[in-house]
C-alpha cells in the first residue's frame, strides 16, 4: 500500500490541477467572451482581461472586489458577492452609475483618510465618495510632483498615498471612458439619431437657420461627449480598418465615434459591436450582449485572428494561473519532504519528490506560456526574475535529490519555488507584469544569455545558502544531523557555490560586454553591475577559503548564509538605492522591510552557526549515559573532518 | 636576509591573502555602491575605486586620514598575489588546466581595465537633422577657445584647457595677437542678469558681462547635471588692454574686431576634431503605439572622410554602434523635441580585453569544475554501497536517539 501513496498523492494534484481548467458557468452575460476581446494598452495586444486585473490591482491592490452587503443592492450582483475582476471592469466601462457606489478604492494610509475628511472607520471607499475630494486630491497631487518635484524615495507614506489614490482615481475616469460617453444611455440609438442628424443638417442650405434647434442642442452634447473619450484615451479599443495602416495602430472608440457621426456617416464594424454590447449591457438584455460578442469574435476571427487568438491565449494564462498551482503544491512538497527528516518512512520522501517534480512541470509550463505570449526570454523585469529563480533552484534541488536521496534535494526545491513566487505574487501586485521593454533592453540576445545566466548565478548561490539553513536548522534544533548527512551536504554546498561562481561571473561578464555594446564602457560601477560583482566576489571567497583550509564544514555554511544576504541585497538592495542606469528594476521602498527582515533572520542564523559545538543538538552524544567521563562536554571535536574537495 | 625575503614571498603568495584582499575588495564594492547616493557615480567612482587609498576627514575639516585601500591598491595586491602564486607555485599539471586558464584571464581582465581606465576616453557629439559636425565634446571639460574667423570658410582655432584655466594666471600663444590674462576662473557658477543674494558683478569692463552678476557653485555630482564655468579674463594687446570680459559656457562667445581680423573668444565644452565628419540625415524615436515607452532610436548618419574619400550611409541605433577609425559611436540620447541625436563617442583601445578574458575564464571554469564533477559522479558510481548502506545504520541510531 504504501508504495502506492505518493502516486495516489500526485494523481490527487493532478486532477486538481485539471479540475481548475473547467471553465464556470455563466447564466446570462458571457462576460467570458468580452474578457478575451483583444485591445491594445501599454503598447501591447492583451485581452480585456489583463486590462481588468491590472487596472483593479492598482485601485483595490487585489485581483477581485468584494461587496459588502450595503453597496451591493444597487447592481446586477446578489448582495455580498465577491464581483471578478471582469464583471467589475464591465460595470466601470458600461454601467458606471453601478461601479461609482461600490467601495473598491482602498486608502491603507490613516492620514490620507483624515486628510480627505472620508469616514475613518472604513478603508475601502466608493468613488461617489472620492468625487468630491478630487479637487483637494488634485491640488495636493500637484504640490508633490509638479511645485515641489519630490522624487517617490524622498515622498513621505502619505504623499506616496496621495499620488497614488490621485493615479487610482484617474485612471477609473479613464476606465469609465474606454466604451461610452458618460451621458449617452442607449448608444446605438444616439449614434443612429446623430448620423441621421448630420445628415439632415448636410442636406440644409443654411443650417444654423433652419435646423431643429432642439436636435442641435442634443447633437452638439453628443458629440461634446466624444472629446473626452479621445482626451482621455486609456484602452484603444477599435483595429486599424484599411489596409494601408500599420496593424498596431489601434484607435480609441472616442475618436471613432466621432469620425463615424462627423464625417463618415456610418459606423465601424468594431465601434458598431462595442456600441451593441454597451446598450445591451445597460438595458440588461443578456441574450443581445451575447449576439454582439459574438459578431465581433467572427469578425476578429476574419480580419485580425492572431489578435484574438492572443486575447483568448492570455486569458486562458491569467485564469489557469500556473504560478498560484504550483505555489500550493511546492507548499505541500515542503511540509511532506520536512516530515521526512523526523520518521525516515521512504513514502514521504518519494511523495515529496513526486509533488516538487508535479509542481515544476506547471511552474515550467507558466514559464514557458508566458516566454510565448511575449515572445521574449524568461527574464525581461523583477517579476519574471522571480519566477526564473525558482525555476532554477527547484532544477537544482531536483538534481540534488536525484543524487542524495535524502530529501534535502526536494526542501530545497520546494521551498525556493514556494518563496520565489510568494515574491513574484506581492510583485505583480504593481501592476502589468509583461510590460513592453525600454528601448535598451529590446535585445533579445543579450536578455537570453546575460540575463538568464545572471539569474541561474542567484539561483545557485539561494541554492547554496538554503542548504546552509537546513545544516543549521537540522544540526542545533535536532537531532536529525547525522555525520553522513552533514557531510553530504558540506559536498552540496561546495559543489553549488562552483556552480554559482561559474555562473554569476559569466553572466556578470557577459552584462559587461552588453553594456560595451550598448553604452560604450565594460563596466561603469553602475549599482546593478556592482551588485552581481558582489555575489561573484563573495562565491570566490568561498571556493579560497576553502581551498586553502580556512574554513571547515560549519565556516562554509556561514559563509553560504552571507551569500543569501549579498544576493538578496544585489536583487532587491540595489534597487531601492534608486539611482544608476539600471533603475527600470526600481521598486519602492516598501519592500525595504522585508529585505530587511530576511537579512536579519540570515544573521541570526549565523549567530546560531557560530554557537560552539557542544551546544548543537545532533552534535551531542546520543547517549549520555554510556559515553566515557570528559566526553560529554567536549562533544565530537575533531570528529567532523570538512568534506573532501 | 634570506629569510625575511622567503617571508615576504610566502606572503604575497599566500592564499589567505587572496581571501583577504576578496573580501576587502568586496567590502570596497559594498560601500562604494552606497556611496553614489550621496556623492554621485563620478565622483564615488573616483573616491573609491580610482584610487589607493579611501581618505576620512571630519566634515569641513583640511586634514584627512585613510582609512581604507582604494580600488587600485586591491587590485594591484590581488594581481600581485595571483602573479606571484603561480610563479612559485608552478608545476603543469593536467588537473590544474583550469584554474591555470581562470588565472590567467582574471590576469587579462584586470590589466585590460586598468588600461582601460589610464587610455580610455569618453565624449558626445550632438548633431541636429541636416547638421555636419567634425567634433566631439567632452562632457565634462570645458576650454577657452578663441576662434579666428575671419576667413569665412575656414576657422583657426586656439583653444586653451581647463587645467591650465585653473592654475596659470597669464597664458601666451605664438598664434593669438594678445596675452590672454586669467583674472577669475569659477569651476562652476550662476550667471544672473540682476543682484541676487550671494552674487556679485563680475567685474567685466566690456561686452554683456559687464552688467552680469556671478555666483560661485560647488561642483556638481549628480550624473545628469554638468558643472557651468565661467572665467574672467582680460585681453592684453602690445598696444593696451582690450578690457575684461566674462565668457562662460552658457554665454554666447564675444566678438573682437583687430585690425583685419575678426576673433571669437568663449568658454565651451572641450572639443575634440575627427579626420572625417558625421551628417545626420535623420532620427527615428519610436514608441509603442498608445504610450510614451521608447521603442526604439536610430540615427541615420553620413560619414564622409576627405582625405580617403570615404562617403557612406551608416545607421547607429541601440545595441547597434558605429566602430570607425579606433573610436566607437552609440546611440546614447536626443534632443528633447527628436530634432537631433547625442551619440557617445569613445576611444578605449583595450576594449576587446574583456571579450577575450571572459571566454578564457568560463571556459577555464567549466573545465576546472566539470573535472570535480565527473570525479565526483565516479566516485558515487564505483562505491555506490557506501553510500546506501550507510544511512540505515544511523537512521537505526537516529532513532534511538529519538
Amino acid at each position: 500500500m504504501k508504495k502506492w501513496i505518493p502516486w495516489i498523492t500526485v494523481a490527487i494534484f493532478a486532477g486538481w490541477v485539471l479540475s481548475t481548467l473547467k471553465p464556470e458557468p455563466q447564466p446570462d452575460f458571457d462576460l467570458r467572451g468580452f474578457s478575451q476581446l483583444p485591445v491594445l494598452m501599454g503598447g501591447r495586444i492583451q485581452p480585456m482581461d489583463s486590462v481588468a486585473r491590472n487596472s483593479l490591482l492598482e485601485i483595490r491592490h487585489k485581483h477581485a472586489v468584494f461587496l459588502p452587503d450595503e453597496t451591493a443592492s444597487t447592481g446586477m450582483f446578489p448582495k455580498g458577492t465577491n464581483l471578478t475582476a471582469i464583471q467589475w471592469l464591465a460595470n466601470v466601462m458600461m454601467k458606471p452609475e453601478v461601479a461609482d457606489q461600490q467601495k473598491f478604492f482602498r486608502i491603507d494610509n490613516l492620514e490620507l483618510v483624515n486628510l480627505l475628511k472620508l469616514p475613518d472607520k472604513a478603508n475601502h471607499f466608493s468613488f461617489e465618495q472620492l468625487r468630491p475630494k478630487l479637487p483637494e486630491l488634485e491640488k495636493q497631487a500637484e504640490r508633490i510632483e509638479v511645485v515641489d518635484k519630490i522624487p517617490p524615495q524622498n515622498q513621505t507614506a502619505l504623499e506616496r498615498g496621495i499620488i497614488r489614490l490621485h493615479h487610482s482615481a484617474i485612471l477609473y475616469m479613464r476606465l469609465e471612458l474606454v466604451l461610452r460617453p458618460i451621458d449617452s444611455d442607449n448608444l446605438t440609438a444616439d449614434i443612429a439619431t446623430a448620423i441621421k442628424g448630420v445628415e439632415t443638417l448636410r442636406s440644409l442650405k443654411e443650417p444654423e437657420k433652419e435646423a431643429d434647434p432642439k436636435m442641435l442642442r442634443q447633437l452638439e452634447a453628443l458629440v461634446g461627449g466624444f472629446e473626452p473619450m479621445t482626451r482621455m484615451a486609456y484602452v484603444l479599443t477599435i483595429p486599424p480598418q484599411r489596409a494601408d495602416m500599420a496593424r498596431d495602430n489601434w484607435t480609441d472608440m472616442g475618436t471613432t465615434l466621432s469620425n463615424a457621426v462627423i464625417h463618415e456617416a456610418k459606423l465601424d464594424p468594431v465601434a458598431k459591436h462595442y456600441t451593441d454590447m454597451v446598450t445591451a449591457f445597460r438595458q440588461n438584455k443578456p441574450a443581445e450582449f451575447n449576439q454582439a460578442v459574438l459578431e465581433y469574435q467572427t469578425w476578429l476571427n476574419q480580419w485580425f485572428a492572431p489578435e484574438a487568438k492572443k486575447g483568448r491565449s492570455e486569458y486562458f494564462f491569467n485564469h489557469f494561473e500556473p504560478f498560484y498551482l504550483a505555489m500550493i503544491i511546492y507548499v505541500t512538497a515542503f511540509l511532506l519532504a520536512c516530515c521526512f527528516w523526523f520518521n525516515w518512512a521512504e513514502w514521504l520522501r518519494r511523495s515529496a519528490m513526486y509533488l516538487v517534480v508535479l509542481a515544476f512541470i506547471i511552474h515550467t509550463f507558466g514559464l514557458i506560456y508566458r516566454m510565448a505570449l511575449e515572445g521574449r526570454p524568461p527574464v525581461t523585469n523583477l517579476y519574471s526574475s522571480a519566477i526564473f529563480i525558482g525555476w532554477g533552484a527547484a532544477i537544482l534541488g531536483m538534481v540534488l535529490e536525484r543524487i542524495y536521496k535524502d530529501g534535502i534535494g526536494s526542501v530545497i526545491a520546494a521551498a525556493a519555488g514556494f518563496l520565489t513566487l510568494i515574491i513574484a505574487h506581492n510583485l505583480a501586485l504593481s501592476g502589468d507584469t509583461m510590460e513592453m521593454l525600454v528601448a535598451v533592453l529590446d535585445s533579445n540576445f543579450w536578455l537570453s544569455t546575460h540575463v538568464t545566466v545572471v539569474t541561474l548565478g542567484y539561483s545557485s548561490t539561494f541554492v547554496a545558502g538554503f542548504l546552509a539553513i537546513i545544516y543549521i536548522m537540522r544540526g542545533f534544533f535536532t537531532r536529525t544531523l547525522d555525520e553522513t548527512t552533514a557531510k553530504s551536504l558540506g559536498r552540496m554546498v561546495y559543489g553549488i557555490v562552483c556552480f554559482a561562481a561559474l555562473f554569476s561571473f559569466v553572466g556578470t561578464v557577459l552584462g559587461g560586454i552588453w553594456a560595451d555594446q550598448s553604452w560604450g564602457r565594460f563596466w561603469g560601477w553602475d549599482p546593478k553591475e556592482n551588485g552581481a560583482l558582489l555575489i561573484v566576489l563573495w562565491n570566490a571567497v568561498i571556493l579560497h577559503a576553502r581551498w586553502g583550509g580556512m574554513i571547515k564544514e560549519r565556516g562554509l555554511m556561514n559563509m553560504a548564509l552571507i551569500g543569501n544576504i549579498i544576493t538578496s541585497f544585489s536583487w532587491f538592495g540595489v534597487n531601492m538605492l534608486g539611482i544608476g542606469l539600471h533603475s527600470y528594476g526600481f521598486t519602492d521602498d516598501s519592500k525595504f522591510t522585508w529585505l530587511m527582515i530576511f537579512i536579519g533572520s540570515q544573521l541570526a542564523l549565523i549567530a546560531v552557526g557560530l554557537m560552539p559545538k557542544r551546544w548543537w543538538r545532533s552534535f551531542q552524544k546520543p547517549q549520555p549515559a554510556v559515553v566515557p567521563p570528559g566526553g560529554l562536554s567536549g562533544g565530537p571535536k575533531g570528529k567532523h573532518v570538512p568534506a573532501a574537495a | 636576509m634570506p629569510r625575511l625575503l622567503n617571508q615576504i614571498t610566502k606572503f604575497f603568495c599566500s592564499m589567505r591573502l587572496t581571501v583577504v584582499c576578496l573580501c576587502l575588495g568586496l567590502l570596497l564594492v559594498f560601500f562604494g555602491t552606497l556611496a553614489q547616493v550621496d556623492l554621485g557615480l563620478y565622483k564615488a567612482q573616483n573616491e573609491y575605486f580610482r584610487s589607493f587609498f579611501i581618505y576620512w576627514g571630519p566634515k569641513g575639516a583640511s586634514w584627512h586620514i585613510p582609512v581604507f585601500p582604494g580600488g587600485y591598491l586591491v587590485g594591484a595586491v590581488l594581481l600581485t598575489n595571483l602573479v606571484s602564486a603561480h610563479i612559485q607555485r608552478f608545476r603543469f599539471e593536467k588537473k590544474k588546466i583550469g584554474i591555470l586558464m581562470i588565472h590567467f584571464g582574471l590576469i587579462m581582465m584586470l590589466l585590460g581595465q586598468l588600461l582601460t581606465d589610464l587610455l580610455a576616453s569618453e565624449s558626445s557629439m550632438r548633431i541636429k537633422i541636416g547638421e555636419t559636425k567634425n567634433y566631439s565634446e567632452s562632457d565634462r571639460q570645458v576650454e577657452l577657445a578663441v576662434v579666428d574667423v575671419t576667413e569665412p570658410d575656414k576657422d583657426q582655432v586656439v583653444a586653451i584647457p581647463e587645467s591650465v584655466l585653473q592654475k596659470d594666471k597669464e597664458v601666451r600663444y605664438p598664434e593669438l595677437p594678445f596675452v590672454v590674462q586669467i583674472k577669475k576662473f569659477y569651476p562652476n557658477s550662476t550667471i544672473s542678469a540682476k543682484e541676487e543674494p550671494g552674487f556679485t558683478k563680475a567685474g567685466a569692463t566690456v561686452g554683456p558681462g559687464a552688467q552680469y552678476y556671478v555666483r560661485e557653485e560647488a561642483k556638481v555630482t549628480a550624473m545628469d547635471r554638468r558643472d557651468l564655468p565661467s572665467a574672467l579674463v582680460e585681453l592684453i594687446t602690445p598696444s593696451g588692454s582690450l578690457g575684461s570680459m566674462l565668457v562662460g559656457l552658457v554665454l554666447e562667445p564675444q566678438t573682437i574686431n583687430l585690425g583685419k581680423r575678426t576673433l571669437q573668444v568663449a568658454i565651451r565644452a572641450k572639443r575634440f576634431y575627427k579626420p572625417f565628419s558625421l551628417h545626420l540625415d535623420n532620427f527615428n524615436h519610436g514608441k509603442y503605439k498608445g504610450t510614451e515607452i521608447a521603442m526604439d532610436f536610430s540615427s541615420m548618419v553620413h560619414l564622409r572622410r576627405p582625405d580617403t574619400g570615404e562617403d557612406r550611409v551608416v545607421r547607429i541605433y541601440m545595441n547597434n554602434p558605429l566602430r570607425y577609425a579606433g573610436e566607437t559611436f552609440y546611440q546614447a540620447s536626443f534632443e528633447p523635441d527628436d530634432s537631433g541625436t547625442v551619440l557617445q563617442v569613445v576611444h578605449n583601445p583595450s576594449w576587446l580585453t574583456p571579450y577575450l578574458s571572459c571566454a578564457l575564464v568560463g571556459f577555464g571554469m567549466v573545465v576546472q569544475f566539470g573535472m570535480h564533477l565527473i570525479g565526483f559522479i565516479r566516485k558515487r558510481v564505483t562505491i555506490p554501497a557506501k553510500g546506501a548502506k550507510a544511512k540505515p545504520v544511523l537512521t537505526e541510531l537516529q532513532k534511538k536517539a529519538i
